[in-house]
């Protein structure tokens, strides 16, 4: 799993460092990070996430933890007139290394968005979308990557009939973990969840919670949730942000059960946020 | 008694006026639509319609243009009153007759037909004063020709060449001189396919040689291989000219059997006129017609018109050659117009960063909407004929360049394409960039996220979500761009283009031709016809089929936007 990313500087990187294997995977570093050039909505955040468990950040609306998310796999490069300090490394490498390709970045993080966003394609293309950009086309391959990622997904009994069909037949629940099996089609090492059952109804968040469970064998699952009880039941560790700072970061259990401070205690049990 | 205030009485509700201006408004705007195209439609299909001929009595002393004749054959196209202030002096004793009889101050108009033997101009006023009868006579025929326009009488016989003759009472009358002008009308078929296909060829070969000549003649000294290449043309002509020997004969011999055969008939008032058969091109007995057959007939005259060629100087004969270079050049600029349009729109929307120099681009775009079209023509003038046609022509026809030939320095199909095409971008970049920001930007990010490159997005995703937008530019694009005439004035266009711009010759798309066009072909019968009376129902005819046109093409490209949008919503690809 651990291959360097694509830079062009790859073969300097793998000679100077070994291949990792320290459980804190993506590290943030004094992470600063601007809107606008100057409109300061992180603050100095240092956290290490763990491979192959769930991390939960948490935090009333506004709080950054969405930003922060999207920042994992440069998806806030979009926006024009950001601005960052600090460092964000996975495995040791920087995202921000002026070399590196941000596509090779992309191609190993997965992400779920808040609201799913089907593409409007049939549900096979949906799910091969990262295969095809990247040049893979072979039939045999691709047909293998659906039946997998949609089991993954627990899509595959559902929809096995009806592959050629439309996307947005499906229903909300049923699209949102399409859009999962199309995050993992590719295998890659992270997982990045913004939210993804705000939008679904108790039945397909309990489907959707279930997969988390399952996924986080194979996967680093970054999820950002405004769900109090869905963060306390799939993460192994919890990060509370409040106006832009890490107030608390620890395992999901002290979180909840005996939190470290008054902000976070007020917060875990609902009196404000 | 409650204490509480009562609600105000209902007495003029605020905004009710508004509704009702408003609501005028529209309907105002929609009646002059219906209007204008019922008008276009009711006078454009009449042109059509086989009508009845009558045969007009006058009394013996009338002030006709047919003073002398007893009874006139024609048409009745309408019939209006007479006003005191626009009679002319020599018409003021009407004033008196009218006293008596008020049928004085009305006129009738009739379509006369025979031009060559009234030398009218097809139409005359009769007072009704002086009209004795008009009646209907079953056996009238009408005739159309190749000359002299329509011919209206009455059948007496058919002379054959060995002078048998077979008179109109013969039961066999209708059905041989059906027979024969059958029989013309497919000789006239043959020879047409040798004179303007197989000759038709060989001219073109033999003027293609003709204007090498003339380059190799106009030189001063020229060179050996100079001299041996004139000598090998001139061969060539000669050898061409040998092969056109034998389809001249043969096209001779046919044209000599088309006029074997006469047909006598009587225009009332008793001349007597020999038509030959050669030129006929159908008759009809209109008075004889039943409902199914006057259908038929219609349907019959409607496609003759759209397929076949003008004839006597766009006055008659069909518009076969105006509405395939209209579609020719709509098509062309369709394809011009389409991916610069597209380009720029996804540069402007997708690659430019938003600020003052891409606003000050866009609302450059949008006002290029609104120049005028002639100025376009004035540029295409300016830039594609007289520097890249010129350009085009120094580098690889420098022969007829000095010869003073233009191939490409001159108008042409293509050049008025792209000067349309220039004319209508502005349309598809303002909808393209609307369709492009459309496109939600989570199905961006979605993308982005699995991987892909910013142009792989907007390959994939974007521009296939886009795709129905961007063919209602497209829409907008055509219709613009099928009905306008002023810039085709500067660019290429012509009353009577001696060829079409795709033929069988090589290299069969013709880019240099100048062309035919439906909307100038509509000024040019409308306004510099020898007889704009005559022409009139023409012009409705041309203009319902322009109209029709533009709709057949947005209805083409509205359809694909549908069936795009269908597959997008299935997403079948």
């Amino acid at each position: 799993m651990s291959h360097s990313f694509q830079t062009k500087v790859q073969a300097r990187s793998a000679a100077e460092k070994e291949p990792s294997t320290q459980p804190d995977f993506i590290q943030v570093r004094d992470f600063n990070f601007y809107y606008d050039g100057h409109k300061q909505v992180l603050f100095d955040l240092n956290l290490d996430i763990p491979k192959q468990k769930v991390t939960a950040f948490i935090g009333p609306s506004g709080c950054g933890k969405s930003t922060l998310l999207r920042n994992i796999n440069r998806m806030n490069d979009l926006i024009d007139g950001i601005r960052h300090e600090g460092d964000i490394t996975i495995d040791g490498h920087s995202i921000f290394d002026p070399l590196l390709e941000v596509i090779s970045l992309r191609k190993r993080i997965g992400m779920v968005f808040q609201k799913s966003n089907p593409f409007p394609k049939s549900i096979y293309e949906n799910i091969v979308y990262s295969l095809r950009v990247a040049g893979r086309n072979r039939k045999a391959e691709l047909d293998e990557v659906v039946e997998r990622s949609l089991r993954g997904a627990a899509l595959w009994e559902e929809v096995k009939d009806r592959l050629q069909e439309s996307a947005f037949g499906l229903s909300g629940g049923q699209m949102q973990r399409l859009c999962i099996a199309r995050a993992i089609a590719n295998r890659p090492e992270i997982l990045l969840m913004d939210e993804p059952c705000s939008a679904l109804d108790p039945i397909a968040t309990g489907k959707v919670e279930n997969l988390i469970h399952e996924l986080k064998k194979e996967f680093t699952i970054v999820i950002v949730t405004h769900n109090m009880q869905q963060a306390a039941r799939v993460s192994d560790r919890t990060a509370f942000f409040y106006l832009g700072k890490l107030i608390e970061y620890d395992e999901t259990e002290k979180i909840f059960m005996n939190p470290g401070n008054p902000q976070t205690e007020a917060y875990v049990s609902g009196r404000f946020g | 008694m409650s204490s509480t205030q009562p609600f105000e009485k209902n007495v003029r509700p605020a905004g009710e006026v508004w509704v009702w201006i408003t609501g005028v408004g529209l309907a105002i705007g929609l009646f002059m639509i219906c209007f204008l195209l019922a008008v276009i439609a009711w006078n454009g299909l009449n042109f059509f319609w086989p009508k009845p001929l009558a045969e007009i009595s006058l009394t013996e002393d009338g002030r006709s243009d047919f003073r002398g004749e007893r009874t006139v054959p024609g048409v009745i196209i309408q019939r209006r009153t007479l006003t005191a202030e626009n009679l002319s002096p020599s018409d003021a004793d009407l004033l008196d007759l009218a006293r008596d009889n008020r049928d004085f101050m009305r006129e009738m108009m009739i379509f006369t037909g025979n031009r060559d033997l009234f030398a009218t101009n097809n139409f005359a006023f009769l007072n009704m004063g002086e009209i004795t009868s008009v009646e209907f006579p079953r056996e009238l025929i009408r005739i159309e020709r190749t000359e002299w326009g329509d011919a209206i009488g009455r059948p007496l016989e058919l002379r054959f060449a060995d002078g048998r003759v077979l008179g109109a009472d013969d039961p066999a009358f209708v059905s041989t001189l059906r027979d024969q002008v059958d029989e013309v009308r497919d000789r006239r078929r043959e020879i047409i396919r040798i004179e303007r296909r197989q000759m038709g060829r060989i001219n073109a070969l033999i003027n293609r040689e003709e204007l090498e000549i003339r380059y190799l003649r106009s030189l001063a000294e020229p060179s050996d291989a100079q001299r041996r290449e004139l000598e090998d043309r001139l061969v060539r002509v000669a050898e061409l000219r040998e092969e056109l020997g034998p389809l001249t004969a043969a096209s001779r011999i046919l044209r000599d059997q088309q006029n074997q055969v006469r047909l006598a008939f009587e225009v009332v008032g008793g001349h007597t006129q020999v038509q030959p058969l050669g030129d006929i091109i159908n008759f009809y007995f209109p008075n004889k017609m039943s409902l199914f057959q006057r259908i038929g007939w219609f349907f019959w005259k409607v496609w003759e018109f759209l397929s076949e060629y003008p004839r006597e100087a766009n006055t008659e004969g069909g518009i076969f050659p105006a509405l395939f270079g209209t579609f020719v050049m709509t098509v062309l600029m369709s394809l011009a117009v389409t991916p610069f349009g597209v380009l720029a729109a996804v540069y402007l929307r997708e690659y430019a960063k938003q600020g003052p120099l891409v606003s000050a681009v866009r609302i450059s775009i949008n006002n290029l909407a609104g120049v005028p079209a002639i100025v376009f023509g004035v540029f295409g003038l300016g830039f594609f004929i007289h520097e890249v046609g010129a350009v085009i022509d120094q580098v690889f026809y420098p022969r007829m360049v000095a010869i003073n030939t233009p191939v490409f320095g001159t108008g042409g199909i293509l050049w008025a394409s792209l000067t349309l095409a220039l004319m209508t971008v502005p349309v598809v970049i303002v909808a393209t960039e609307e369709a492009l920001a459309a496109v939600s930007r989570g199905v961006r990010e979605g993308s982005l996220a699995c991987g892909a490159s910013k142009w792989q997005t907007i390959q994939r995703l974007v521009l296939p979500a886009a795709s129905p937008g961007i063919l209602t530019g497209l829409i907008l694009a055509m219709a613009r761009g099928a009905g306008e005439v002023a810039p085709l004035l500067l660019v290429g266009v012509m009353a009577l283009a001696p060829s079409l711009p795709i033929d069988s010759m090589f290299p069969f798309v013709h880019l240099d031709r100048k062309f035919m066009h439906l909307g100038f072909h509509i000024y040019i019968v409308a306004l510099h016809s020898p007889d704009t009376e005559a022409t009139k129902p023409l012009v409705f005819a041309s203009t319902l089929v322009l109209i029709l046109m533009v709709i057949v093409l947005n209805l083409a490209a509205i359809l694909i936007r549908n069936h795009l949008r269908r597959k997008l919503e299935s997403a079948a690809f």
